[in-house]
């Protein structure tokens, strides 16, 4: 098929992650395989524990990888430099940052860092970038305040602004929906979904809202003990991925509903 | 008391009516007042180059144990001399060796510091082994004190009051040298520093290179902490309070306006110190640490009972 040949943006071949220390060497998890197309939506699914952030962090390049090739446009990661990546992958983490007494333009306005002079001078393409990343998340009304003044889900929104701004094909979120309700994930994942059409960007987010992810993204990468799964959700369901996800003890998945049911 | 006439006229290179108010002028009053603005605009830099580093309000250049070690070179050269003796004991006391030690010390505690950056990634664990080092200098210092004449805990005690006075214009240019390529190192690293706000990950995520800017960073703070410790004695507090006083002051973390606010500040603090410390109207001058931190200290618990919050 001719559409399904898409530019593929990001890609992994036989991908194995974990940590390594002079004497021994943790796998998490191998061989991972996945090819993420333009402007796809992906959700990653896994346990807790199971090396969502381990594999987050290898595709980010904060962590090593122990085995394997992953390919940022057709580049290996290997070999493209810290600030080159910073043009093409930009990402959302858990970490807290409103410790600072930045006003949130400022702080969006970070993400144009990889293009701006050395102390730091916003050109007025940058300003304007910030500007329409703050429009498409349509936080305008935030622009003026400081980041310590926001709630749990503006300051999510205002660190996607910021990843927007950083105008990159790969946009990376770890956990966006935590420490959010129920009404925020789905605001927070719609938006996402709503992105990766609009801008053509390939985001990739971490989760544990399997239900939403199902009904939202056009690819899903399940990670379990044994095996890691790449597919569209329907093929996923139909692959049984999902059934054992969790320990069968207390949740099952009922693939009628694609969700999970206490037992 | 040199009237403010005469004051004004020596400034402006006239002939002033005594000669020897005029050389208190020149080369005491003048280098003294210099000396307190790179004194208290460098300490105060390296306190926040610190704080955002580590991102932990609390950083300083005291917790990455510079002053500790220039306090461990200087009591091992004050309170050691009867160890050595004779000639050798004699010689060591002078003020350049003074100096050299001091330097040396927070240079000996920068090379452990840098060499266990470079080897653990994690910031925190550097803040705390800065902690460690700055206990076991001030262990060995009191063993050193324990074994020492009174004399010469005497003299320990008074370098460790701090002096801004007492440099020469030799010594002031060369404090100056180094205050000028702390305050460099510094503006090259303003935008590293805004990024570093957000922490590590999201540093390196934006094309930093973390380890050569943590370097940088640790490098001038060490060149402006231990120069100026030094030549005027480890002054506790300003390193702390300076960049506090100052993101309140100015209501932001933006280091583009933090750097140039918190020299501006530091300075203007340093010589309201100073003039405190002269006690006008007296001959007695209160050593300069004891006044930065009994007037330094109040101001900071007013501003942060005020506005609740500490800021990186």
């Amino acid at each position: 098929m001719n559409d399904s040949k898409k530019h593929i943006v990001l890609k992994t071949e036989s991908l194995s992650i974990g940590y390594q220390t002079k004497k021994d060497k943790t796998v998490v998890a191998e061989n991972i395989n996945f090819e993420l197309g333009k402007g796809e939506l992906i959700g990653l699914i896994g346990a807790n524990g199971i090396g969502k952030s381990t594999l987050l962090k290898t595709i980010t390049k904060s962590q090593k990888s122990l085995g394997g090739t992953i390919y940022v446009n057709g580049k290996s990661l290997d070999k493209v430099s810290n600030m080159t990546l910073a043009k093409e992958m930009s990402v959302v983490l858990t970490e807290n940052v409103s410790q600072t007494n930045l006003s949130v333009y400022e702080l969006i306005a970070l993400g144009r860092q990889p293009y701006t002079n050395w102390i730091g001078t916003l050109s007025s393409e940058d300003e304007l970038k910030t500007t329409a990343a703050i429009e498409a998340i349509q936080i305008t009304d935030l622009m003026h305040k400081k980041c310590f003044e926001l709630s749990d889900g503006q300051l999510q929104k205002v660190m996607l602004a910021r990843a927007l701004a950083q105008d990159t094909d790969i946009i990376v979120l770890d956990e966006p929906t935590t420490h959010l309700d129920l009404y925020h994930k789905v605001s927070v994942l719609k938006l996402l979904q709503k992105l990766a059409k609009e801008t053509q960007k390939t985001i990739l987010f971490s989760t544990h809202e399997i239900n939403v992810t199902l009904s939202l993204c056009d690819k899903v990468i399940v990670m379990k003990e044994a095996v890691t799964h790449f597919g569209s959700p329907q093929q996923l369901i139909e692959e049984k991925a999902f059934d054992d996800l969790f320990p069968e003890d207390l949740v099952v998945f009922d693939s009628k509903t694609s969700s999970f049911q206490i037992k | 008391m040199i009237p403010l006439k005469d004051v004004v006229q020596t400034l402006l290179g006239e002939e002033s009516i005594k000669e020897s108010w005029q050389y208190i002028i020149v080369n005491y009053r003048i280098p003294k007042a210099i000396v307190a603005i790179l004194v208290g605009a460098g300490l105060g830099v390296s306190g926040l180059l610190m704080q955002t580093l580590f991102r932990n309000p609390l950083a300083g250049p005291y917790v990455l144990g510079l002053s500790s070690g220039a306090s461990l070179g200087v009591a091992i050269v004050i309170l050691g001399a009867s160890l050595f003796g004779g000639i050798l004991g004699q010689f060591l006391v002078t003020k350049w060796s003074l100096i050299i030690a001091s330097s040396g010390g927070s240079f000996l505690v920068l090379l452990a510091v840098i060499i266990v950056s470079s080897r653990v990634k994690d910031t925190m664990a550097i803040l705390i082994i800065g902690l460690m080092f700055a206990s076991v200098t001030a262990a060995l210092v009191s063993v050193l004190s324990y074994f020492s004449t009174a004399e010469e805990l005497q003299r320990y005690i008074f370098w460790s009051f701090g002096s801004l006075g007492n440099l020469t214009w030799d010594e002031l240019t060369i404090l100056f040298v180094a205050f000028i390529i702390g305050i460099g190192l510094t503006i090259y690293s303003i935008k590293s520093l805004n990024v570093l706000l957000l922490g590590d990950n999201y540093a390196q995520s934006l094309g930093l290179n973390i380890k050569k800017h943590r370097f940088v960073l640790i490098l001038a703070t060490s060149i402006l902490a231990g120069s100026i410790t030094a030549f005027v004695g480890p002054i506790a507090f300003v390193g702390l309070a300076v960049p506090h006083l100052t993101k309140l002051f100015f209501d932001t973390s933006n280091h583009r306006v933090l750097v140039p606010a918190v020299i501006l500040s530091g300075s203007i603090l340093l010589l309201l110190c100073d003039s405190i410390s002269q006690l006008p109207m007296s001959e007695f001058t209160l050593p300069i640490n004891a006044v930065t931190s009994l007037f330094g200290a109040p101001v900071v618990i007013w501003l942060l009972v005020r506005k609740k919050k500490l800021f990186v």
